[in-house]
């Protein structure tokens, strides 16, 4: 394999490791932070456990997010040396002013969120989790403008054999880059929202804190509820974005062949890119697919043929990506409605077959936020920066192939080991419960 | 004053604090397995890092980006020409960084070795390579028309190896001196006699270290220019001597201060000697990164200032804040009374 391929199979590979951790924290954190608050307005011991127990597990995940987020910032000089120099004037802003912004608040007041339970105020202390809740969002922000901006570059001129910053408002501004802000983060919280009900939902099985977990799952329905709308909501904007400003991608995502006005959406499409056509096409609802492009049943959608193939990303990936992303956005508004509303009720203890796939659901808001990811960046290809540079252009020059096959052989081994004792530390402090009277430490059985 | 110099300036001050700040944290990592002789000490040990190390390596991230943001030539061939070593200090960091985390979190034998086995390693590897990194820029990069001519194995030369060395022994001090005046009891007293012996060796590789500089790089070109830069490697010298003087009257928070200061005039003496140089070329001065001809664009710079001007000084705030939080000694009590410490 040459570089480029490798160098792209490792940063999808580092990338979508460092997405299992993020969409949690950035969820986590605001529930953790809400109960908290409730904890201080209340007194309730109650939720000074939730606090707890959700923190617990909260702190074991961010961990993961933050080591394995240096590595990104590492990534982009190390493998992509000449996609920093071409476009570093304007894309090195928005990671500096994450870290300077965002970073250094969230690291300093886990700690002492950590480590300052009696050392501090109860007011600071809820202070300092929120403080990480906004700095894990603000982060999110300033890394989804530098992406916004290489989906769609804004405010540049070209100019000293490079990319300038013309206009930092520009980049500031950016439509494409606040819903895409918008969509990542109401996924993650989302993800948080099963997340809590899935732990809810396994100890409510087993009876265990009934009260406890009853109060946990119906905070997190709520919560999911709402977000689950929202991300479905700004989805919609976000694909009319990528209509307007990425026609290749949203071909791609359609599998659009031929540029049509009024175009028809089918529910079920088999792509058939070798001979640029749709195997199958049926279903169909005339005028929808202008409709959700760009809000106008009667606009014309640009077909893949429009473009010249080295200009098309690929097609099978992006659309199944797409589509199944959308069916799972869809099923999490289902769910999270019943869960609501079962919650509401009071109805979750006798409820068990919801409650099994309530358990069960939890691995498919993952699988949707990486679906989600390869559909902004498979379908962004050959492209790094959208219209400006393409990937195969922007590789470092100076690495080897053997570099890069042994760095990511490296990443590989060390992410995984990483994931099977996130998986293992998780789901033991997950099954414990939330009595730390129990003692929090693990005593192993049979390891 | 030009945006270019002021962003120089900056880059050298974030690197200075990253390494007094994370640079007791390696220090603590490296002695842990050491200094506490059971589980009760070794907890103790890391525990004096626990709130803030997080905090302290976030300087790195933020030099890292500073460089990206306001050097992004240099962002670019500096990073992928090191490409192997910083894989290794990244690896290095992930296993530190998870080990503090993860190690007490299951009580068990084994789990808590690896996890020492990966604090010491996590600590030991990012001291040296730093130095190795560092030395290499000092000495130049082979690089000129043709590209990059190194290797992993050229930038392990004699000169990086000593400079890694030097890094080891620095933050071991550090991480000795930091020891002893958050601890008390046998913990205290065992760190600070490594503080008193690395203090010697250091010493000896230190004058090495000034020696070989002078033969093998162009650093103290500048300051034979103007004589008047000359007060910041003096005040490295009389600052390491400072770390002797209170640590000899038992004054092992002012030996800490001094250390502190030793390394940021370390780095600050670099940072003069190699302008206008980032990376300088070892084959061919044309091709050397200068913060002139690697810098962002004016503009570009200008609102990085704005950002760092009042963003700065607010992260600089709330970090001496935490500090004064977390002040007092810790004692094996208050970390076995503690259910959320490490």
């Amino acid at each position: 394999m040459d570089i480029v391929r490798l160098s792209r199979l490792q940063f999808a590979v580092t990338a979508s490791f460092h997405f299992i951790f993020v969409p949690l924290t950035l969820g986590l954190s605001i529930l953790v932070a809400y109960m908290e608050t409730r904890y201080l307005r209340t007194g309730d011991e109650m939720y000074r456990r939730m606090t707890r127990f959700w923190g617990r597990l909260f702190l074991i995940n961010f961990a993961l997010g933050v080591v394995t987020g240096i590595t990104m910032e590492f990534q982009f000089g190390m493998n992509w040396a000449e996609f920093s120099r071409y476009v570093g004037d304007i894309f090195g802003t928005p990671l500096a002013i994450e870290a300077t912004v965002a970073f250094f608040l969230e690291s300093t007041f886990i700690g002492l969120w950590v480590f300052g339970w009696n050392r501090v105020s109860k007011r600071l202390h809820a202070a300092s989790i929120w403080l990480v809740a906004i700095a894990t969002n603000l982060s999110a922000l300033w890394i989804l403008l530098a992406n916004g901006w290489m989906q769609r570059p804004v405010g540049y001129v070209l100019r000293n054999n490079r990319v300038e910053m013309a206009d930092f408002m520009a980049m500031l501004t950016n439509t494409y880059g606040w819903l895409k802000f918008f969509h990542t983060v109401f996924s993650g919280y989302v993800l948080a929202a099963f997340f809590v009900m899935s732990v809810s939902a396994y100890h409510l099985l087993k009876k265990n804190n009934p009260q406890f977990f009853k109060a946990s799952f119906r905070m997190a329905a709520a919560f999911g509820l709402i977000s689950s709308l929202l991300v479905f909501i700004v989805g919609d904007f976000h694909a009319a974005e990528v209509a307007k400003t990425q026609p290749t991608k949203f071909a791609a995502m359609e599998s659009v062949w031929d540029t049509q006005k009024a175009a028809t959406y089918y529910l079920l499409i088999i792509p058939d890119p070798g001979n640029e056509r749709n195997a199958v096409e049926t279903i169909g609802i005339p005028r929808l697919l202008s409709l959700l492009a760009f809000h106008n049943g009667d606009a014309e959608v640009k077909g893949l043929k429009e473009f010249p193939k080295k200009d098309r990303p690929p097609v099978i990936a992006t659309f199944l990506s797409f589509r199944t992303m959308i069916a799972l956005g869809m099923l999490f508004i289902l769910l999270t409605l019943m869960a609501y509303i079962i919650s509401r009720k009071d109805r979750l203890e006798s409820s068990t077959a919801f409650l099994r796939i309530m358990l069960y659901a939890l691995p498919l808001p993952y699988l949707a936020t990486q679906l989600g990811w390869i559909v902004a960046e498979v379908g962004r290809q050959p492209w790094i920066v959208y219209g400006l540079l393409r990937t195969s252009d922007a590789v470092s020059k100076s690495i080897t192939p053997l570099q890069v096959m042994v760095s990511l052989i490296g990443f590989t081994l060390v992410y995984g080991l990483l994931v099977i004792m996130y998986i293992y530390l998780l789901s033991r402090f997950a099954k414990m419960g939330p009595d730390d009277e129990l003692q929090a430490i693990i005593k192993p059985s049979g390891i | 004053m030009e945006f270019q110099i002021l962003w120089f300036i900056l880059w050298g001050v974030l690197w200075a604090v990253y390494f007094m700040l994370d640079g007791f944290d390696l220090g603590i990592g490296m002695l842990e397995s050491f200094l506490g002789r059971n589980d009760a000490e070794k907890r103790v040990i890391i525990n004096t890092i626990g709130p803030v190390w997080g905090g302290n390596e976030v300087w790195l991230i933020t030099a890292a980006g500073a460089t990206f943001a306001a050097f992004p030539t240099t962002y670019a061939l500096m990073f992928s020409y090191l490409y192997s070593v910083l894989l290794l200090i990244l690896f290095a960091l992930i296993f530190r960084g998870v080990a503090l985390e993860f190690r007490g979190k299951v009580d068990s034998e084994t789990w808590k070795r690896g996890g020492d086995i990966a604090i010491f390693l996590g600590s030991l590897i990012p001291a040296m390579l730093f130095g190795v990194a560092f030395a290499n820029i000092f000495q130049g990069l082979p690089m000129d028309a043709g590209g990059y001519h190194g290797t992993l194995l050229s930038l392990l030369n004699p000169y990086g190896l000593l400079t890694g060395v030097l890094f080891v022994l620095l933050f071991i001090l550090h991480g000795a001196l930091w020891l002893t005046s958050k601890t008390d009891g046998e913990i205290s007293k065992r760190a600070s006699i490594v503080a008193d012996k690395s203090w010697y060796l250091l010493l000896i590789i230190a004058v090495l270290f000034l020696i070989y500089t002078a033969s093998t790089t162009n650093l103290y070109a500048n300051f034979l220019q103007s004589y008047i830069w000359l007060i910041v490697p003096v005040l490295a010298v009389v600052s390491l001597i400072g770390i002797r003087f209170f640590a000899a009257r038992g004054q092992y928070l002012k030996a800490f201060y001094s250390s502190c200061l030793t390394i940021v005039m370390v780095i600050f003496s670099a940072v003069i000697g190699l302008y206008p140089n980032l990376v300088p070329s070892r084959t061919d001065p044309d091709y050397s990164l200068t913060i002139f001809n690697s810098s962002s664009s004016i503009y570009t710079l200008k609102i990085m200032t704005v950002v760092a001007v009042i963003f700065m000084p607010i992260v600089v705030a709330y970090q001496i804040w935490t500090y004064r939080v977390f002040r007092n000694r810790l004692s094996i009590n208050d970390v076995l009374k503690d259910k959320e410490s490490y």
